[in-house]
């Protein structure tokens, strides 16, 4: 009885569990059903799975490192911008590598600014290629995630914990011991977990700036296998490689992770009372300087750059504008469809047993190599239908499953707050189904639902597809548009492009997750 | 009485739209894109064949070859467009292809006697530099290797360009590759995925140099008027790229696609091509190439593996290239 | 009437049985050595926990597969029994629909809700901006409007002053007398128990006894409750 009344309840997390497992896994076994026997695995394969490993560990480590300071200044400094600064720290994240990679390079490269600053003091320029470019690269990209992720978190311990510390004299240091610390060892294996699997799937920007092919990831060797040796079987033994690899770095994580169980509060605004000291405001402002120098300042060249060619692109450029909002959009709805049921089924199983599992089933999105997503569908939908003409439905679908897992990440623990907090009440009420989801879920949920709305829509925004296999040559979405301006030797109009696509991404990312924060108390 | 002439027509086009034959012709992304050749040649094609010319892109040469492979004898391919002498000879191999019987009078600076590919256009692979940036410029592989000279090349396994300078090394160089790679690599800035990255990185002042073609030049000069730009003739010539197209053996539009090839190598297409692709058409136009092509510089010698030994060498050549780079 | 039939749950070295059975119109109060299964108890009843053995039965009506918010029974938790983001009104017109789908009529009768436990003037307010009174006052009015025949509290108003407490006592007693409900009231505070509860369950020794009048438990305490009571 108990056991019918949850697979009726959670039909639609089951449901969204299996198509997640289809677009990873089952793509992975249409490859391995149309391959050949592969070629085993060689040494250069066991070097690509050392390099992964290590610039992976090293990028997730440094940008968890870097964001607890930082999401912890945010959290308790209320400043002019600090909004503005939220939303603007989302930004690399949703880059298309092409973007990110020269905006960095407008900084840290040769002719960059810290080269021509170092240049006034007579100083070589130092250089950005090699494992710290690529480390240095994966932290631009993931630390913005990381910062949201903690601060999300941070922000979730309730008012009245802070001012229980407060009355208790708390300091910045007991305070940290009595709240922060459990809240990060709940939160941070999770995101170590997630920017460490982004970065294993990492290949152009691990390529270009590891400065060759010492820098060979394992998602490297999968296009290798597939494009230069079009040995499928080797690509789907790469592939699976790169799962197992996946699957060990989450099984550690979920066996660090401790649930925080802070509880709930009245939502108050968070007044701190341990953090007035001068020297740890000057800390703050220092850490929230230097991280937003070295995310912003790499923006900011992005953006002059485009300036320039602004009015020139065509209605081309901006019709594939409009086509990837359509797409964002579609990504973005798509998401929490998906995303909400399986959060709820979750919450509803026990946190360590076979809620575990099926949080799992959302990870393997991020493992899973887009090539092989996409070649695995090109096989499985040629006999029936045309690919082309599905091009854009599935690259809407594949990126809300891309944006699954962090929107996971911040709704699974929110949802298990809600319950626990609320949980009773609703049931005594008799709150049930749609009601309950309207009434109470989500109003509490609000802000990680605008979050990862925001996220989806803006990653699905920026994104170049799995579907450069067979991509609509006449619906081509604003990076397609992005990269064909640039392969058409048109640079200054391709930064321009990529100023538009940043802007429109920044856009979505603002109004979704403004959407969420609006005060649930005004 | 206007509108009714114009109804009547609708009406007595709307069934011969229904019957117009579609020849589906497979190609490479950039080609199709808006400031590629393919909307021209789409609309030249289809003012004389009577049918619906549709292209489909996927990637580039190599992911074209993959895509083609995946769908196997299914594909709805009738012609497949954008493929290299790196990659005919694999796509020989699938037996998809069918001789495609012509004889055009092609202007490459090498014979060509490929029964199943056809050139389109063609273009020779070198370094290109900044002239008000760059003085001292080498002039060979070796002169490259001893300079300090920065460069910016593609990765052989993800980029058509990087694949035919891993050839041209192994051509040059023979069976001192390995050593030539070694005394390049301290040179080398770093290795991107595909051309647009390096080129793009080599535009913003990161490299001195870039891997890219002689016909580069051209486009800075008679799109953007800006002359700076050159590219280098190396002492023992530089390897050339030669696109080729093929008809598919089971299309079920086999005039339309012979009559395409046709076209291909004729005026219109070829006219098309210099300002589009920025390559060298297979067959020089009546008028000749635009104006600011007889700037660029002429390799002295042009360098091509003949198919089949560009396939056999190929692994080879790679793993030097990644043992000599990893180091 | 409520009959707790044979009911018996353990985990690990807790354990708790129950039978006995609470008359109609009845308050009973249930008190007990923290920690001996009082909230247990009450958790069973509500029907958010399942025992291992027994039955739950209202007016001879198995309640085992009736859920918490189908059970004839109004509830108040010691905290979060109002939902921060909904206004007042919105906590108690939950009351009378828990999709909160609410006519006209309805809202009359939200308001009036709100107007006899004296809080006229707050229904837009939402619960982080009333003080602890008043969130007390705005969970007795749902349990007005529910009008379901028996209230179940656990712990109530703890976190209020004496004065205060007593004040949401006699209303909670009116409220009661208004709708002719049961009451039954987990509490630590003997005093508690006179004030509003005829009868007493006493959970000591994992055994929830039968109810017994109110002033001879507390007048004579057996030794458990003696200890208990200090």
């Amino acid at each position: 009885m108990a056991g019918r009344a949850f697979q009726v309840r959670h039909l639609a997390g089951v449901a969204a569990a299996a198509l997640l497992l289809f677009l990873t896994l089952g793509t992975l076994g249409a490859v391995i059903w149309r391959a050949d026997a592969g070629r085993a695995l060689g040494p250069s394969d066991w070097a690509a799975v050392r390099f992964t490993l290590l610039q992976a560990f090293l990028s997730a480590a440094l940008s968890v490192g870097l964001a607890i300071p930082a999401a912890r200044a945010l959290a308790r400094r209320r400043f002019v911008g600090r909004g503005l600064l939220v939303t603007l720290l989302g930004a690399p994240f949703i880059l298309p590598v092409i973007v990110a990679v020269l905006g960095l390079l407008a900084v840290f490269g040769r002719s960059g600014i810290l080269a021509t600053a170092l240049g006034w003091f007579g100083l070589e320029p130092v250089s950005i290629y090699g494992l710290h470019g690529v480390v240095l690269a994966h932290v631009f990209f993931n630390l913005p995630l990381a910062v949201r992720l903690i601060l999300q978190a941070w922000l979730e311990i309730p008012a009245e914990r802070f001012r229980l510390a407060a009355s208790l004299g708390a300091g910045q240091r007991e305070v940290a011991r009595l709240l922060e610390w459990p809240m990060l060892r709940a939160v941070v294996p999770g995101a170590f977990l997630v920017i460490f699997l982004i970065s294993m799937t990492s290949f152009a920007v691990a390529l270009t700036l590891g400065g060759g092919p010492r820098a060979t990831t394992v998602e490297l060797a999968i296009y290798q296998a597939f494009r230069f040796d079009f040995d499928l079987g080797h690509a789907a033994l790469l592939a699976v490689v790169q799962f197992v690899l996946a699957g060990a770095a989450a099984a550690l994580a979920f066996w660090v992770a401790v649930p925080a169980g802070l509880g709930a509060g009245l939502d108050r605004r968070v007044e701190r009372w341990d953090s007035r000291g001068a020297l740890l405001r000057l800390q703050d402002g220092v850490v929230l300087g230097l991280v937003g120098a070295f995310l912003l300042l790499p923006l900011t060249m992005i953006a002059l750059g485009g300036i320039d060619a602004f009015a020139e692109l065509g209605a081309s450029v901006y019709l594939a504008a409009l086509r990837s909002v359509g797409v964002a959009l579609a990504a973005a709805a798509l998401c929490l469809i998906l995303t909400l049921p399986m959060a709820l089924m979750i919450s509803g199983m026990q946190a360590r047993g076979g809620g575990r599992v099926v949080e799992a089933i959302g990870y393997v999105s991020i493992a899973a190599s887009p090539l092989v997503i996409g070649t695995g569908l090109f096989i499985l939908v040629f006999p029936v239908a045309d690919p082309v003409a599905l091009a854009l439905p599935i690259t809407a679908l594949v990126n809300a499953t891309t944006s699954l897992p962090f929107a996971l990440r911040v709704l699974v623990p929110a949802v298990r707050e809600v319950e626990a907090s609320y949980g009773r009440l609703a049931d005594a009420l008799g709150m049930g189904g749609l009601s309950r989801l309207r009434l109470l879920l989500l109003p509490r949920l609000r802000r990680p639902i605008g979050f990862s709305a925001g996220l989806a829509g803006a990653l699905a925004m920026g994104d170049l597809g799995v579907i450069t296999l067979f991509a609509d040559p006449n619906k081509a979405t604003l990076p397609l548009a992005l990269y064909r301006l640039m392969a058409a030797y048109r640079v200054d109009q391709a930064a321009a492009a990529a100023l538009l696509l940043l802007a429109l991404s920044l856009a979505m990312f603002w109004i979704f997750d403004r959407g969420g924060r609006v005060d649930a108390d005004a | 009485m206007k509108y009714t002439t114009l109804a009547l027509g609708l009406l007595l086009a709307g069934p011969a739209v229904a019957e117009t034959p579609v020849l589906t012709v497979y190609t490479y992304d950039s080609f199709v894109s808006e400031w590629g050749p393919g909307p021209a040649v789409e609309k030249a094609f289809e003012e004389t064949c009577g049918c619906d010319l549709q292209f489909v892109g996927a990637g580039d040469g190599a992911a074209l070859l993959a895509r083609l492979k995946l769908e196997g004898a299914r594909t709805k391919a009738d012609v497949v467009l954008g493929l290299d002498t790196n990659l005919t000879a694999a796509a020989a191999e699938t037996g998809l292809f069918a001789p495609h019987g012509q004889a055009p009078k092609l202007d490459l600076p090498v014979a060509w006697d490929d029964p199943l590919f056809l050139p389109y256009d063609w273009g020779y692979f070198a370094f290109v530099y900044d002239k008000t940036k760059m003085t001292d410029v080498p002039s060979s592989f070796a002169e490259l290797a001893a300079s300090d000279a920065r460069i910016v090349i593609q990765d052989p396994r993800s980029s058509t360009p990087g694949l035919g300078l891993l050839m041209w090394a192994k051509m040059v160089a023979g069976d001192d590759a390995p050593k030539l790679w070694a005394d390049l690599s301290d040179n080398i800035v770093t290795v991107t995925k595909g051309w647009s990255e390096a080129y793009g990185m080599f535009l913003k002042g990161e490299a001195d140099m870039v891997l890219s073609y002689t016909t580069s030049p051209a486009y800075h000069l008679i799109a953007e008027g800006d002359d700076t730009k050159a590219a280098v003739a190396f002492s023992g010539g530089n390897y050339m790229q030669i696109e080729v197209a093929g008809k598919i053996a089971s299309t079920s539009h086999g005039d339309l696609a012979d009559q395409f090839l046709t076209f291909m190598d004729g005026e219109a297409f070829q006219s098309i091509i210099p300002t589009t692709n920025w390559m060298y058409p297979a067959v020089t136009p009546a008028a000749g190439l635009p104006k600011g092509f007889e700037t660029l510089v002429q390799p002295e010698k042009a360098l091509i593996y003949p198919a089949a030994e560009a396939a056999g060498l190929r692994d080879k050549a790679l793993a030097e290239w990644l043992a000599a780079l990893s180091k | 009437m409520l009959t707790l039939e044979q009911i018996s749950l353990s985990r690990g070295d807790f354990s708790l049985s129950a039978d006995f059975l609470l008359e109609a119109g009845t308050r009973t109060a249930v008190i007990g050595p923290s920690g001996a299964g009082k909230s247990t108890l009450f958790d069973v009843i509500a029907g958010f926990t399942q025992p291992q053995g027994g039955r739950v039965l209202w007016m001879g009506r198995d309640l085992s597969d009736v859920a918490p918010g189908k059970r004839p029974f109004s509830v108040l938790f010691q905290d979060n029994n109002l939902f921060p983001h909904l206004t007042a009104a919105q906590n108690v017109g939950l009351g009378l629909n828990p999709a909160l789908k609410l006519n006209a009529a309805d809202r009359a009768r939200v308001a009036q809700a709100l107007e006899r436990v004296g809080l006229t003037g707050f229904e837009g307010r939402k619960p982080g901006a009333l003080s602890g009174g008043q969130q007390g006052r705005v969970g007795l009015a749902r349990i007005l409007l529910t009008a379901r025949p028996l209230v179940m509290l656990d712990e109530p108003f703890s976190a209020l002053g004496p004065a205060l407490k007593a004040e949401m006592l006699r209303l909670l007693a009116e409220v009661l007398d208004e709708t002719g409900a049961s009451l039954l009231m987990v509490t630590h505070e003997p005093q508690d128990a006179r004030l509003i509860a005829g009868q007493t369950v006493l959970v000591s020794g994992g055994v929830a006894h039968a109810p017994v009048a109110t002033e001879t438990l507390l007048d004579n305490p057996p030794p458990e409750l003696r200890e208990y009571l200090g």
